[in-house]
């Protein structure tokens, strides 16, 4: 069999078509399943719609029930001889149809907050991305240094990695009541959850980055003059700027994660508050339009971060 | 190789001796004067060199041969300064060797350009490391991508070259910050054979026009004796000088002389050195048969 035309080759790329093709099924696969569940009424449907009430002096239209309460009820309105309940078949509330979050998706950056005060959808996205970008600003600026260090001089990896091994391990919305503490409840707090979650993963990220690089480079490098200074900034920073900012790009994602529990400590703010309000209004159409909204924010920017890479550094682009 | 009527590889003819009078008669540039090295080990320490000693003279070609496990790149490495010996001393110039530094130049057997850099500033990153004017660096790096034939690739990345191609920009690189010795970890060990024998081709032409001494560590017989004015032989366990063996075959040379008389006969006794007779033969090895097929396919 043509190795190349296989599917399933073991350890070879597929062309260009099919990897496209395959992409593309991996969104559409998920869609079909939730599109299957929400449309067809013989799959899942637990619940019944009430369109028209009937004898049952509890139920009411538009309401949700349960399909064994709504047969039981209507059982007995048969017996009592009196009109029965109608309704569609439909599925929780916390399960809404595909095209119910999309229209959530643009209505909700179109509602106007319900209280005065609070902010709308789209300034809520704008602050979790100020504070994502602090917070893993401030990180990679003192990480990113520190992890070069720990990666070229022993002296650093070991005064430095085994204290940031322990704290690694405390989670870090475990510090989002001292945070709250030392910096008010304000934006700081959320800043140093997102601090502290990617700092001390990106010191040691990046430490073994800058181990991984080949020794042999260095070596290479001294045979023809470099000295200490001179072998960090001209061979070990540039040997490892393509890895380093593939660990940037990863570490980002983190910082999405500690994001949500960032948001909740002190007062509660951006896309989070968003997500939290709305689930008590039970708009869970809107919970989640807000929570792809975040995936495809991380995606975007990944895929535009992963663009600029392949420009940044052309020596990368072996295939 | 036993039937052949060979002369003793000791016989040099007159020019050849008048030559190596002529070498002798140069200033040393590299005292290797009793190197031992120990490296501890789990049981006990292993001695990976023993009381190594020789002169490399200036504008020689030295090539250092051994089984693997003799120590070969251990001494390369002190050479550079990218190790240190623990007994004994390298004098470049009469100068003690401390650390590595750019009068020493070396070509490594892995390519080891750097990635990022295209084949100009590759070359220019010596000249840029010793404290020389941008301009002056790449209007020399210029001249050694002509001298090594790359012109048409001074802006590429290495990725995007051969092995071969790899290899002279190494080359070009180590020659580019005007090195008093070029050491060479078997540098084309990892070429297959055709391009094998062009970079050698190669290299000895570089060498005529550039003012430059070469040590060249392998482990391949015809190549040590193609390249070398002297071949350094060493044994194992614990690494250590066999003999220095003065090649008889004359200059300027050629692939043809392979199969020349004092060619043959200086690669016989190097296999005599490398693999003694006595643990060589055939009847020793066990063999099991593994195979159904008769001894007609054989």
């Amino acid at each position: 069999m043509n190795v190349r035309k296989h599917w399933f080759a073991i350890r070879k790329d597929l062309s260009g078509q099919r990897s496209w093709l395959l992409g593309l099924c991996s969104f559409l696969l998920p869609l079909c399943i939730w599109s299957l569940v929400s449309y067809t009424p013989w799959i899942w449907h637990p619940m019944v719609l009430i369109s028209d009430p009937g004898g049952v002096a509890y139920f009411q239209k538009d309401m949700l029930v349960d399909r064994e309460i709504f047969n039981k009820e209507n059982a007995f309105m048969r017996e009592e001889g009196e009109s029965e309940a109608r309704g569609e078949l439909a599925n929780p509330i916390y399960l809404p149809a595909p095209h119910k979050v999309v229209q959530a998706f643009i209505t909700a950056f179109q509602t106007a907050p319900i209280r005065r005060n609070d902010p709308w959808l789209h300034q809520s996205i704008l602050h979790s991305i100020t504070v994502i970008f602090y917070g893993f600003t401030l990180s990679a600026i003192l990480g990113v240094p520190l992890g070069i260090l720990c990666g070229t001089f022993a002296f650093f990896t070991r005064i430095i990695e085994p204290f940031i091994d322990f704290i690694r391990y405390m989670p870090a919305p475990a510090f989002g009541a001292l945070m709250v503490a030392f910096l008010g409840i304000a934006d700081a707090p959320k800043v140093a959850i997102i601090f502290i979650g990617t700092f001390f993963q990106m010191v040691l990220v990046v430490g073994n980055t800058t181990r991984l690089l080949d020794k042999s480079l260095l070596e290479a490098a001294q045979t023809l003059g470099a000295t200490s200074k001179k072998l960090i900034f001209h061979v070990i920073v540039p040997g490892i700027l393509p890895n380093l900012y593939r660990d940037m790009r990863i570490l980002l994602g983190w910082a999405w994660t500690y994001l949500i529990v960032a948001e909740l400590i002190g007062a509660s703010s951006g896309i989070s508050w968003f997500i939290n309000q709305q689930a008590k209004y039970r708009n869970y159409d809107n919970v989640f339009a807000a929570i792809v909204m975040i995936g495809i924010i991380g995606l975007t920017t990944d895929q535009i971060l992963r663009f600029i890479g392949h420009y940044l550094f052309p020596w990368e682009r072996r295939n | 190789m036993n039937n052949l009527n060979l002369p003793s590889y000791l016989e040099q003819e007159p020019d050849v001796r008048a030559r190596f009078e002529k070498i002798r008669q140069r200033p040393v540039v590299l005292k290797v004067q009793h190197l031992g090295k120990i490296f501890p080990g789990t049981d006990g320490d292993i001695v990976a060199l023993h009381d190594i000693l020789f002169n490399i003279h200036r504008r020689e070609f030295i090539c250092v041969i051994g089984a693997s496990g003799c120590g070969k790149s251990t001494l390369i490495r002190i050479l550079a300064g990218l190790d240190y010996p623990t007994s004994g001393q390298v004098l470049l110039d009469n100068q003690e060797v401390k650390g590595p530094s750019p009068d020493r130049g070396m070509v490594f057997q892995g390519y080891t350009l750097f990635p990022w850099l295209t084949i100009k500033k590759n070359i220019m990153f010596g000249l840029k490391m010793t404290n020389h004017g941008n301009n002056y660096a790449a209007e020399q790096a210029l001249q050694w991508i002509d001298l090594v034939g790359l012109s048409n690739f001074a802006n590429a990345y290495p990725h995007e070259l051969s092995g071969g191609m790899k290899q002279r920009v190494a080359i070009a690189r180590a020659l580019a910050n005007r090195p008093r010795i070029l050491l060479m970890d078997e540098p084309f060990g990892a070429l297959d054979a055709q391009t094998r024998s062009q970079m050698q081709a190669y290299l000895l032409q570089i060498w005529r026009n550039v003012d430059i001494t070469i040590l060249f560590i392998t482990h391949d017989l015809d190549e040590a004796v193609y390249l070398a004015d002297r071949i350094v032989v060493l044994g194992t366990h614990p690494g250590h000088i066999q003999e220095i063996i003065e090649v008889s075959v004359p200059r300027p040379r050629n692939p043809d002389q392979f199969l020349t008389p004092q060619f043959l006969a200086t690669k016989k006794r190097l296999e005599e050195l490398i693999h003694p007779p006595e643990k060589n033969r055939q009847e020793d090895l066990p063999m099991i048969r593994l195979t159904q097929a008769g001894d007609e396919v054989i």
